[in-house]
């Protein structure tokens, strides 16, 4: 690596804690990151599915929305129902562009005083430049770039937590709440992208690092990195957006229409409207689909997808190997009419065309917390 | 008596007569990760040195296996079908992937002994 990369390469206020923990750093989204601790990708993510897992995902975008009417105003941007969200209600969203796109994926919380939104690292700087450019100047957009991201999940991280902030336990998924832990003024939503019951905590940088250290000490807890957070949010159906979803793919042909609150579907005004509401009254030309490889052979992403008569129905956007399923797993795009669950399609990996079935998704079912 | 030879692409060959046991070196097992998969070729095979030969995929990502010689592929090891974890639990043996007939022993003179491999890693860093 060169000085000029490395200086360029930013690093979370854990970094040295993943460098203290043996991880292999790579770049990724311009941050130097752990892919994965001595432990390995399959242990990590096997022990995420059993106890729980940390995640350092503080390069991702924490954004404030402070003003009159914040969730008004970002609905210009978003199709989803964001002005039905209660104080501490959260929603899985997409910015979305002219003709029908998909800019980024993100969550925002209703989090009382203003609008919290959380984007993906790899978009921040576009989707902070977009949001500034067109809300409204009367809507403060403030970027924490001071706090930290912090995300535990597993079946025990309820457990855990309690420990910790027993407010965090009485939240139920996709809610939020500001509490204390250890002293430290946080913002706790219980939500994740590993299919797991877990929570997420936004925390100030220089406190970031302690909390991590007392959560790593807890018996249940061990430190999980980007390659097992693929695998993860693979095995739950979730899409990895600039993979999965980007600029060339609408909300309908990505199975996120249950993004689109009925309200904005009756009323439109969000960037390409038009486009959307027609795929979703019309049928979209193509659907994301789950996809299960017959034998071992993973399909990783671009493999082409064929249909048993060798025509071309469309590629993989993310594939790989589901330590749970204990077997390859893959998501892509095919035409309409071979996306219904039980459709045999061929992969081609290596030139091989290999069978394969259209399965539903989550490859591994999931467990959020809704009593 | 046997000798082993390495390449640069982290395979070793160990030489019995004119038939060379080949793997992927421990070091190369580490760098991969979790092994899920071993797509091997089928017996009969000609292979080519510095060619296609096999492939190998951690849960990340897929990796070719290079021929460290030209030959013809004469065995394959069918356990790492339904144990593709062996290459990361003994590279070195029962981790073994092919067996190849050389076609010529002279090919041997332009890959490492372990001192160089060793030398080779260490410079890696």
């Amino acid at each position: 690596m060169s000085d000029a990369s490395t200086e360029q390469t930013l690093r979370t206020s854990l970094h040295g804690l993943h460098v203290a923990l043996g991880a292999k750093m790579v770049p990724f989204a311009g941050y130097d990151m752990p892919v994965q601790y001595p432990a390995g990708i399959m242990a990590e993510h096997q022990h995420c599915r059993a106890e729980a897992g940390l995640f350092d995902v503080s390069h991702m975008g924490q954004v404030k929305l402070i003003g009159p009417d914040a969730a008004k105003a970002l609905e210009a941007l978003v199709p989803g129902d964001i002005q039905a969200l209660k104080p501490g209600e959260m929603r899985y969203t997409l910015f979305t562009n002219e003709t029908g796109g998909i800019l980024d994926d993100l969550i925002v919380t209703n989090a009382g005083d203003h609008l919290f939104v959380v984007v993906n690292a790899g978009c921040k700087a576009q989707d902070i430049a977009h949001m500034k450019a067109k809300l409204p100047s009367s809507i403060k957009v403030e970027v924490l770039a001071d706090h930290a991201l912090l995300a535990l999940q597993g079946p025990s991280a309820a457990k855990v937590m309690a420990r910790f902030a027993p407010e965090a336990v009485k939240l139920r998924f996709m809610t939020a709440a500001a509490m204390k832990i250890q002293g430290v003024d946080c913002f706790v939503t219980r939500s994740g992208y590993t299919g797991e019951d877990g929570f997420e905590i936004s925390i100030p940088n220089d406190k970031a690092e302690a909390l991590a250290k007392a959560l790593l000490a807890e018996p249940e807890v061990k430190p999980i990195g980007l390659g097992a957070r693929d695998s993860l949010r693979l095995e739950a159906g979730l899409c990895l957006y600039g993979h999965d979803i980007d600029q060339s793919t609408t909300p309908i042909e990505a199975g996120l229409a249950w993004a689109i609150g009925k309200r904005r579907r009756e009323e439109g005004g969000f960037p390409g409207a038009d486009m959307i509401l027609a795929h979703l009254k019309g049928g979209a030309p193509r659907r994301r689909v789950g996809i299960l490889p017959e034998g071992r052979a993973p399909a990783r992403e671009h493999t082409q997808i064929q249909g048993t008569d060798e025509r071309a129905l469309g590629e993989v956007t993310s594939g790989g190997f589901g330590p749970t399923v204990g077997g390859p797993i893959a998501m892509g795009y095919v035409e309409a009419a071979y996306a219904k669950p039980g459709t045999v399609v061929n992969l081609v990996v290596r030139g091989t065309p290999r069978p394969a079935q259209v399965v539903a998704m989550p490859f591994v079912p999931n467990r959020y917390f809704k009593p | 008596m046997s000798e082993t030879k390495y390449t640069q692409e982290h395979e070793w060959i160990r030489i019995e007569g004119d038939v060379g046991t080949v793997g992927i070196t421990d070091y190369a097992q580490g760098q991969l990760g979790d092994v899920v998969y071993v797509e091997l070729p089928a017996v009969g095979k000609a292979v080519k040195q510095g060619g296609d030969m096999a492939v190998v995929e951690s849960v990340k990502a897929a990796s070719e296996v290079y021929a460290p010689v030209s030959g013809e592929v004469v065995e394959v090891n069918d356990e790492l079908t339904g144990a593709p974890e062996t290459v990361n639990a003994d590279a070195d043996g029962k981790g073994w992937f092919v067996k190849i007939k050389l076609a010529d022993k002279g090919q041997l003179a332009a890959l490492m002994d372990k001192a160089a491999y060793d030398k080779f890693l260490a410079e890696l860093g």
